[in-house]
């Protein structure tokens, strides 16, 4: 290993590739920032540079960087303009938003700068330790594991959402459910639902449904009731995070990182799982009325998913560098640059071709330091935005959210149909349901519904509930997970 | 009856509608070979019409208590926001989906900034003009040049 390693550090720090390593931070960061733009796009654009590059090594450490920084951009964008452009970062608004609204925006983007450093960093550290190990354990899971793990991450965020509202987070979990099996699925090959709309033949976009739950409902609310954003006015004084916060946030990001890393290994678990799971597990742990902060600016909500998905997308890289399966869109998209170079990625990755397995390893290293080095320094900049005039900001928020949408499926209809979810989502904040859910079912629900149907195909019926002893364990965690709140809750009544 | 109830009562009719179509008028059209397989397309939405219907119900029955709190806006008061402004930037935003190809990027983008601040009370014209023109056209250059993400940037009929 120690071998491999400075093989590894000698690629990696040559000057053509510490240059793509910041080139590649600073592209993904301005592009994630904004909405509809996320890492699977921007990769998706970058491939015919990275390819014209020639030099495998250098094409991957750039698409890597591109990669990391365009997570953290996301984030910029859920923190500031509660936009989350990717659906990593979606759970980054739910406490990151509250922070930036209570003028803390320098806090809660150093915050995330730091959180997603260090989840960035043990990653990158764990991958090196255990890669060739996790490649097995990561064949262990079956479709069936698959789908009881995606029940459990959708009923944990049911459980989690607070007293009273476990049935309103799994209606909205069953709407997005719902959604996600409009259109034509590759499973089938048939439309379904989609009512005859030949716009409809595709299914809905999630960069619309993301736009429509966060960013247009929270404008609206903005025009009718317009508050004042306390403290900063763009002056951002409260970057530095004190010694207590620290310590608070020190073990969820110790926490946060080994699972995030570990969710990220399992091929269609990610970075998104990674970032919700990490949000209810922090949120569940944390003392009562700790619980009661989250959701409105607190501190470990934020850390927890910004480590977690930083995490998860370097964990992420194990199947794909060990065994050529990619665990999300964006390692797919990674893989078709890979095969394009030339690198077969999988098992004898590690002893072909060491220089490009390693450094791309140690460019992660790099990678998150030049992002922090970066994104330090251009915070209070780029925390200006909040203190943009309303009546130009609103107008702006409203374009970009527009254009996400736009740019995702480059649909006229895609716009009304923006609107209109955007209108139905501002009348279901109106009544206190929760959004987040709705996404998250909506995301997850392409993939449930192909494990679901794989392990329903191996098993020839729902025999692989109780005879796969993982899934039956799963699924019995999942089913506590929704009764036990709701139980206890009467029993205190 | 409050909102989130009635709400609950427009969601359980989805999931009937849903439910219907994924019971009754989904599997009319399978292949006869797709019949003899353990998953049909149906199958994932049944599942999700019957647990639908059951979290609406709780809903609607009030089997979960609840503590009410206040919310940030109060919908029975609507009018003592600023609804106004609200409508009118929804119908700009329907007018934008629909001029955006026929009018192009550049008009429609820069008219649609313009009119929204105009709307939220902006007067200051020397300010918003070149901020719309400027913002555009920088988001046109990057999306489409740098990007290489094709958006018409002028009316059809001037040969855009």
């Amino acid at each position: 290993m120690l071998e491999g390693l400075l093989i590894g550090l000698t690629t990696a720090l040559s000057i053509q590739n510490l240059l793509m390593v910041v080139a590649g931070c600073l592209i993904g960061t301005f592009i994630g920032m904004l909405p509809g733009l996320g890492p699977m796009s921007i990769i998706a654009i970058m491939i015919p540079v990275a390819i014209s590059m020639g030099d495998p090594s250098a094409a991957l450490i750039l698409l890597a960087g591109v990669y990391y920084g365009a997570i953290f951009g996301g984030s910029t964008s859920a923190i500031l303009l509660n936009a989350p452009g990717v659906a990593g970062t979606v759970a980054s608004s739910f406490d990151g938003y509250p922070m930036a609204r209570q003028g803390r925006a320098g806090k809660a983007l150093t915050i995330a700068a730091i959180a997603s450093f260090a989840g960035g960093t043990i990653g990158a550290l764990l991958l090196m330790i255990f890669a060739p190990a996790l490649s097995s354990v990561a064949l262990l899971f079956h479709s069936a594991e698959y789908f009881a793990l995606m029940v459990v991450g959708l009923s944990a965020i049911a459980a989690f959402a607070g007293t009273g509202q476990v049935a309103k987070a799994m209606i909205m979990t069953i709407l997005g459910l719902i959604m996600a099996t409009v259109g034509e699925g590759a499973l089938f090959n048939l439309p379904r639902f989609t009512m005859g709309v030949m716009d409809l033949q595709s299914g809905f976009g999630f960069i619309t449904l993301a736009m429509a739950m966060f960013a247009l409902p929270e404008a609206l609310f903005l025009v009718l009731k317009p508050k004042k954003i306390e403290g900063d006015d763009g002056q951002i004084k409260d970057l530095r995070i004190t010694r207590s916060e620290a310590r608070a946030i020190a073990p969820v990001v110790g926490r946060q990182s080994l699972q995030g890393f570990f969710i990220g290994v399992l091929p269609g678990a990610g970075a998104t799982i990674a970032s919700f799971l990490g949000y209810a597990v922090e949120r569940n742990i944390a003392p009562k009325h700790e619980q009661e902060e989250f959701g409105n600016g607190s501190i470990k909500g934020l850390a927890a998913p910004e480590t977690a998905n930083n995490a998860a997308c370097t964990g992420s890289f194990v199947p794909l560098l060990t065994l050529g399966i990619p665990g999300s869109g964006t390692t797919a998209i990674l893989l078709g640059a890979l095969i394009a170079l030339n690198v077969t990625p999988g098992p004898r990755l590690m002893l072909d071709e060491p220089q490009i397995f390693w450094a791309v390893i140690m460019s992660m290293f790099i990678g998150n330091l030049v992002l922090l080095i970066l994104n330090l320094p251009l915070i209070p900049y780029i925390a200006k935005v909040l203190a943009v005039p309303r009546n130009y900001l609103i107008p702006f928020i409203l374009f970009f959210t527009l254009m996400g949408a736009y740019i995702g499926q480059n649909n006229a209809t895609e716009l009304l149909i923006l609107v209109g979810f955007g209108i139905a989502a501002t009348a279901l904040k109106f009544a206190d349901y929760p959004l987040a859910p709705l996404l998250i079912g909506f995301i997850l629900g392409g993939m449930m519904e192909d494990n679901f149907a794989r392990s329903m195909q191996l098993y020839d019926g729902i025999a692989f509930i109780w005879e796969r002893p993982m899934t039956l364990a799963l699924l019995v965690i999942a089913a506590g997970l929704v009764i036990l709140p709701s139980l206890r809750a009467r029993l205190k009544s | 009856m409050a909102l989130d109830r009635w709400i609950a009562l427009i969601l359980l009719g989805i999931c009937f509608v849903y439910g219907y179509a994924a019971w009754f008028t989904m599997d009319g059209s399978l292949a006869p070979f797709m019949k003899r397989n353990p998953i049909w397309p149906s199958t994932f939405p049944k599942v999700l019409s019957v647990v639908g219907v059951f979290a609406t119900l709780v809903i609607l029955l009030g089997f979960e208590k609840h503590e009410a709190k206040e919310a940030e806006i109060d919908y029975r008061r609507l009018g003592d926001y600023f609804l106004g402004q609200a409508l009118l930037l929804l119908a700009l935003m329907v007018i934008y989906a629909l001029s955006l190809r026929p009018l192009g990027f550049l008009f429609s983008t820069s008219a649609f900034l313009i009119l929204g601040s105009f709307i939220l009370g902006e007067r200051k014209w020397y300010v918003m003009l070149p901020v719309a023109f400027i913002a555009t056209g920088t988001v046109w250059y990057l999306v489409q040049e740098v990007l290489g993400i094709y958006m018409r940037p002028l009316p059809g009929f001037i040969g855009g």
